[in-house]
């Protein structure tokens, strides 16, 4: 049966073909064909591979001697899928990329669509699409820290994690009825106005995070235990963490102040005073460090954004790629065919490719959008950081027991959706 | 002169005839050069001091079928000293889709060179691990070539829906 | 002692072992530590304090499958995943029971496409699917009761 046939009909529980063991042995060393070293497996379902992630270990004793991950447990087809839909229903699919960063994802796709189709935003809509990102950047990284800590046998600080976190998705269902699949941010704007009640839960928000986040790293800071697990663990140099295409707070970790919303801004993010925090050995240490102080930055960038959020519409103008207002619906005829062709045919996009780039919690989120002049992007890829920052495990980790490799994984901090997609 | 500029003519000095065209779509600039040319040309982007792109950004591929070249793959290079992103293009007949491996120059390159491979059956030469990376290693068929299916499910509706739920095989114990 | 004085000489009680044996596979369920996708992450919402799932006696989350009796498929199964899946569903002991979490693995969700399983159901025996994309914490919750439900109304011969 060709995979395209398999594809189209049911999935049966067939016994699995085997793996021929030849393919497999250029991965080990000469040590683990004659017995010496032993190789294990450790995943796919494992507590602390956060996800789907399977690793091949090669093992002296316990000493990690090599690595060799394996992905593609939750490859989901959304970049093919994205191609059979329209520019504007196949943003759907963007929110369960990364299902960490959802509102990052969106901005990620709607900024390339938004460059492909040459539309504006209007100020409050961008200004909007900071503080929502920001929010999710705080979200996420509470849920890295949870999991990450609960990694190493913190476990309150994943109870307390969790508990500010709800703040931010009763934020985002306020905003937009869902607690995480929100697309709330669509090409063109957003999908409406903040509703009331909105800054002020914003600014609740502002006022009791700070003294939660040294809280935790009070926890932390202070807990032997922590420290003799993640410093000096894990250490990557500026170079192979360039070399092995590693972004984001990981990179930042290792010393290199890399951080597209300073490098390339976009959505107005030039517009707002933050610093981009480094750290200087590389460790496991350093990236958890460094992650507690981007989310004390984030607050700071979404005060500023508060303070200027100004008043407007939300949505652009340009009614061949923006649905008209519902209330226009009822009494312009135009309205109802823009309206109409919008969410049957859709709009089309010209021929040509865009790459942008944003930062999300891990890393670079590039969006590369092709368009062919149809309703339909013509190739859709997203260069997510996980599946980058994932390739380089293997260097963190060679030479390490087998328990720091649950923490070099908790502080790469991987989202299978985002790696396998 | 800016390093986009910078990097076009240091490409089209040292390649000359293999560099294929210049695009320049929404201020992106993207060097079509030939396959057999971009290894050398992924070096010289990195190593020139005065273009020092150091980060393989993203490496991915299209298909455009039935033309031909039928795929396309694509590069983004970011430059970390000079801020630029600068994008390379390499045309792959479809009767003979192979590239030259960039891996000895970007290590990243690996995995993203897998996953061309497994979603469009592009094979890099001289690549150390060529093997799927995403989908079953028995799975047959590369996903996002324009001639493989999505895969469809029927759709229940009232006339039908005892129709298609006898033929469904449900798992038991 | 306090509560007997206060309830009365409960030293016999009379049930039939059904409901016991019923009674006692609903208090101390353990599902497995096993997450996919979104929903896992809403599964975790569950556990933590917020919705706090512990109430219901499923504070515990096996990491092993051969300690556990409830599996939550949490999110989408790929057919990568789904050989994988139905091993742990086999290594789990009897009885056990499986709740689909979320509109993917009820029945594909949004995604109708080549990687996909369209629900988990055709890979193990669903009990009790959870709509929603992903399901609120509490949906989750109301899934299991309903499981709990479920086994409540088991009968002595259908055991086995």
């Amino acid at each position: 049966m060709t995979g395209a046939e398999r594809a189209g009909t049911v999935y049966m529980s067939e016994p699995e073909k085997e793996l021929p063991v030849d393919e497999l042995k250029h991965l080990v060393s000469e040590r683990a064909l004659t017995g010496e070293t032993m190789v294990l497996n450790m995943g796919p379902q494992h507590p602390s591979t956060h996800g789907v992630l399977r690793l091949l270990l090669e093992l002296d004793g316990e000493e990690v001697i090599n690595c060799v991950p394996d992905i593609g447990f939750l490859h989901t087809g959304i970049e093919k899928n994205m191609e059979s839909k329209t520019y504007m229903k196949a943003l759907v699919m963007t929110d369960r990329m990364d299902y960490l960063n959802n509102l990052g994802n969106n901005l990620a796709y709607c900024l390339a669509v938004e460059k492909l189709v040459e539309l504006d935003v209007p100020p409050r809509a961008q200004v909007a699409r900071v503080i929502l990102a920001e929010l999710q950047r705080i979200a996420s990284h509470l849920v890295w820290l949870g999991t990450h800590a609960l990694d190493l046998a913190a476990m309150s600080l994943f109870l307390y994690c969790f508990r500010e976190r709800e703040i931010i998705l009763d934020i985002f269902e306020m905003c937009s009825g869902a607690r995480m699949m929100t697309t709330y941010i669509r090409p063109g704007g957003l999908w409406r106005d903040l509703p009331d009640g909105f800054e002020e839960a914003v600014r609740a928000f502002l006022k009791l995070m700070p003294g939660r986040i040294d809280d935790y790293e009070a926890m932390l800071d202070k807990n032997p235990l922590w420290l003799d697990r993640t410093q000096g663990i894990g250490v990557v140099s500026a170079e192979q963490a360039l070399g092995w295409g590693l972004t984001g707070p990981a990179l930042r970790g290792s010393g290199v102040a890399l951080d597209f919303r300073k490098a390339q801004p976009y959505s107005g993010y030039e517009l707002f005073d933050f610093d981009v925090p480094v750290g200087s050995r590389g460790d496991v240490y350093d990236r958890y460090k460094v992650r507690m102080e981007e989310m004390r930055q984030s607050l700071r960038i979404i005060e500023q954004a508060l303070e200027a959020l100004p008043a407007g519409p939300v949505r652009s103008n340009n009614r061949k790629f923006v649905p008209p207002p519902r209330s226009e619906l009822g009494h312009s005829m135009e309205a109802l065919i823009h309206h109409f062709k919008l969410w049957t045919e859709g709009f089309s996009a010209p021929k040509g490719a865009v790459y942008v780039a944003v930062e999300s919690p891990r890393g670079e989120l590039g969006c590369y959008l092709e368009g062919d002049g149809g309703p339909k992007p013509y190739r859709v890829h997203f260069r997510t950081p996980s599946f980058a920052s994932m390739q380089v495990l293997p260097v963190m980790s060679k030479g390490h027991l087998v328990a720091d490799l649950v923490a070099i994984i908790g502080s790469v901090d991987i989202v299978l959706g985002d790696a396998d997609r | 002169m800016d390093t986009v500029e910078g990097a076009v003519s240091a490409l089209r000095q040292a390649l000359g005839e293999q560099v294929l065209s210049v695009e320049s779509f929404r201020g992106e600039t993207t060097v079509v050069v030939a396959r057999e040319a971009i290894v050398e040309a992924a070096r010289l982007l990195r190593d020139a001091p005065e273009l020092q792109f150091n980060l393989l950004a993203a490496l991915t591929a299209v298909d455009y079928l039935p033309e031909e070249p039928r795929f396309a793959v694509v590069y983004k290079f970011y430059s970390l000293p000079n801020n630029r992103f600068l994008g390379l293009r390499v045309p792959v007949p479809g009767d003979d889709p192979e590239v030259p491996t960039i891996e000895g120059v970007f290590p990243n390159a690996n995995w993203h060179e897998r996953e061309v491979y497994d979603m469009f059956g592009i094979t890099f030469k001289g690549h150390s691990d060529m093997r799927r990376i995403l989908m079953p290693h028995d799975w047959e068929g590369h996903p996002l070539r324009k001639d493989y299916p999505l895969g469809y499910e029927e759709v229940q509706f009232t006339f039908n829906f005892d129709d298609i739920d006898r033929r469904k095989r449900y798992a038991r114990e | 002692m306090g509560v007997e004085g206060k309830l009365g000489q409960l030293g016999v009680v009379t049930t039939t072992l059904e409901k016991m044996v019923n009674w006692g596979r609903t208090r101390a369920m353990w599902p497995m530590l096993f997450g996919l996708a979104c929903c896992a992450i809403e599964m975790m919402s569950a556990q933590a304090s917020n919705y706090d799932m512990s109430r219901f006696g499923m504070e515990l989350m096996r990491a092993s499958p051969r300690q556990s009796d409830l599996m939550i498929v949490a999110g989408r199964v790929s057919r990568k995943m789904a050989p994988v899946l139905r091993r742990l569903y086999d290594q789990m002991p009897d009885p056990k029971w499986v709740v689909a979490m979320g509109d993917c693995c009820s029945c594909g969700g949004v995604f109708n496409n080549y990687a996909i399983v369209p629900g988990v159901d055709e890979v193990v025996p669903v009990d009790v699917y959870v709509a929603g994309c992903p399901p609120r914490p509490e949906a989750l919750i109301h899934g299991v009761l309903s499981l709990h439900e479920k086994i409540q109304a088991e009968k002595i011969r259908d055991w086995s």
